[in-house]
């Protein structure tokens, strides 16, 4: 069913070179800088008070993002085991 | 066709179900194609209303009604039929898929039930269904299988109680919407709610879903929660409780499957948190959200199985579905890679994917009726899936090189994730054709500028903190204890403590009783063994000498 092979690691892929990785990051910092001043052109339009504070997309994404990834690691202290733990 | 719209559509898909083991592999594999297409023509030929009555019992029971809300979700059941059996064409194991059909077929009978004795039993056939189909990858799933099956017909007893009080105390089969102002209407909800797969009794659905084969999680995913979905939109309408409940699976899921480490295990607790937005949709219960959570069970049934196809792809070509284990594929699966970054753009809402018409429903619904928390927390959960949908494609073909090459899957695999990629590129491209299948017609927009300008910020902020934060979220050969510890754990441990007390208990017993025995015994052997008193051999002057005592006895008593 399977033919893999395994094979010595390669890094030569494109997608996998530091350069590339150091562009892409570049890339995604730029369109997120993009995409908070596109919206003095493209209002969204707000159902609260808060979402209507400049960036909203922004700002509550990273902190909600951050708080989930915070969150998660806590809870994991608590109920992480080895993965044979019921075996 | 008036007589088509008479033949159950599900029944179409249970007929074919039960004969497939009859056949060999080709015209199995007719029937795979076929079967859903003729379900899916009825589904589309079914008019509004009652077309099939029957009477049973002295109830007037309704097999087959139809509307907009039951030919939406008919509708994705049998597409989902379809691309599940494509996508399971390799597979070897019959009973799979014959228990597959059946399933999907009955999900297909419960959408289109106008009483709650047909819902029931459709209900109770898709839980013996799904029964088969985890049960069926062999030995390891027969134990999680047992779990799922008992946890199932626990609700299903649930569910019969209630709709037996709802019956004996309304005097009314009908399945319409109901007020939460009965117990018996509690226990209804309670049984439909269960099968939504909210914590704490969800993990059916983690435990048992990856035990399945690398086909069988394709069809889990779709049809049980979604039926669900169905029943709650069908049956409790605003029920507020819903919308907590959604809440907690939101978040419950995106913890969980963000701290997973096994591919499918990963994306079952995604359908957790997917679903939950559907459950709060329900609660929020006014007409936009009511239409979300339809289109959003809709929409997801196709991303969802997208993934779990582009998992199980990898599972099928390297035996593996640890997150750890795998990295690089993208070298060898470009095709499997592009749809799984699909699958999870969808499941983010990113525009010009099927989850954003879907989920901006939702949101509205919420803005709509002034739920200022409920809003903020389903925004906050949007970049949070976001961040947990792609850890599925970073994971598995990125990351690292692993060194594994596995090739591309069969070609019957790629065409069942290339259709149902195109589903989720066209729903979001078009997503006037979702719009249209809506239970209630709408002229919403989900693409203005301000709304894809805040969503793309969304979305962005949440791809930054997921790589600047990816060292936190590197995985580990770990699984988190969730709430099946009382019983594999704790309910172990238990069960091992009560079973050496037990022994000891019966150990003391046992050599009571057979101290008592040996004692007995003795005693018998005491007296009437070889060397007892009343076994000996008396001697003949012995026996002359008592028989005259006897004798001079009995005479001097005559004389007395």
């Amino acid at each position: 069913m399977a033919d893999d092979k395994k094979l010595p690691a390669d890094h030569d892929h494109w997608l996998v070179r530091e350069s590339t990785i150091r562009n892409l990051w570049i890339l995604l910092i730029a369109v997120f800088v993009l995409s908070i001043a596109a919206e003095t052109v493209w209002h969204p339009h707000p159902h609260f008070s808060l979402d209507a504070i400049f960036g909203f997309g922004a700002w509550f994404g990273l902190l909600s993002g951050f708080a989930l990834v915070v969150v998660t690691k806590s809870w994991a202290i608590f109920v992480k085991r080895k993965d044979t733990y019921y075996d | 066709m008036t007589e088509l719209a008479m033949i159950p559509p599900g029944l179409v898909l249970i007929a074919a179900g039960l004969l497939l083991p009859l056949f060999n592999a080709q015209i199995r594999a007719a029937i795979i194609v076929v079967a859903p297409l003729i379900a899916l023509a009825l589904v589309w030929n079914m008019p509004d209303g009652p077309v099939l009555t029957m009477n049973w019992l002295g109830y007037e029971l309704t097999p087959v009604t139809g509307d907009n809300l039951s030919r939406m979700f008919g509708t994705v059941f049998a597409i989902m039929a379809l691309i599940g059996g494509i996508f399971a064409l390799n597979q070897a194991r019959v009973v799979e898929l014959a228990s597959a059909f059946v399933y999907a077929g009955s999900a297909i009978g419960v959408v289109f039930a106008g009483d709650l004795i047909t819902v029931f039993i459709f209900w109770e056939l898709m839980a013996i269904g799904s029964t088969l189909v985890i049960m069926s990858n062999g030995d390891e799933a027969f134990g999680p299988g047992m779990r799922y099956a008992v946890i199932h017909f626990f609700g299903g007893v649930v569910l019969m109680a209630g709709i037996a009080g709802e019956i004996a105390t309304t005097g009314s089969i009908a399945f319409q919407p109901m007020q939460t102002d009965s117990v018996f209407r509690w226990l209804i909800l309670f049984g439909f709610v269960i099968n939504t797969g909210a914590p704490p009794l969800h993990p059916w659905l983690p435990d048992a879903y990856p035990k399945s084969s690398w086909s069988g999680m394709v069809f889990l995913s779709a049809f049980t929660t979604k039926t669900a979905v169905y029943t709650l939109i069908r049956g409790f309408p605003g029920a507020e409780v819903l919308i907590w409940v959604g809440l907690f699976m939101i978040f419950y899921g995106l913890i969980y499957a963000l701290n997973e480490n096994d591919t499918r295990r990963k994306l079952a607790y995604s359908i957790i948190n997917q679903v939950g937005f559907m459950v709060c949709a329900v609660g929020i219960g006014n007409e936009i959200a009511l239409n979300g959570a339809a289109a959003h069970a809709f929409v997801h049934i196709i991303y969802k199985a997208l993934l779990l196809m582009s998992a199980g792809s990898v599972l099928y070509m390297t035996g593996i579905s640890k997150f750890t284990q795998l990295g690089g594929l993208f070298r060898s699966m470009p095709m499997t890679t592009i749809c799984c970054i699909i699958g999870a753009l969808s499941i983010s809402a990113a525009p010009f994917t099927s989850g954003f018409p879907a989920k901006s429903l939702i949101a509205n619904g919420a803005a709509e009726a002034h739920m200022t928390l409920v809003w903020f927390l389903l925004t906050g959960a949007v970049a949070g899936v976001y961040i947990v949908a792609i850890k599925l494609p970073w994971f598995i073909f990125f990351q690292k090189d692993s060194g594994l090459r596995p090739a591309e899957p069969p070609l019957s695999m790629r065409l069942a994730m290339y259709a149902a990629s195109a589903l989720c590129i066209g729903f979001g491209i078009f997503p006037g054709a979702l719009y249209s299948m809506l239970p209630v017609a709408t002229d919403y927009n989900p693409y203005t500028g301000g709304h894809l300008v805040s969503q793309f910020q969304l979305l962005l902020a949440g791809t930054i903190v997921f790589f600047a934060l990816l060292k936190w979220l590197k995985r580990t050969e770990t699984i988190s204890l969730d709430v099946d510890w009382f019983w594999r754990g704790f309910g172990k441990l238990l069960a091992r403590e009560f079973d050496v007390r037990t022994g000891i208990a019966w150990q003391g017993l046992a050599s009571n009783v057979s101290n008592m025995v040996q004692r007995f015994v003795k005693t018998i052997y005491k007296h009437h063994g070889p060397e007892g008193m009343l076994a000996r051999t008396w001697p003949t002057g012995l026996m002359a000498f008592w028989t005259t005592v006897l004798l001079a006895a009995t005479l001097i008593l005559a004389y007395v």
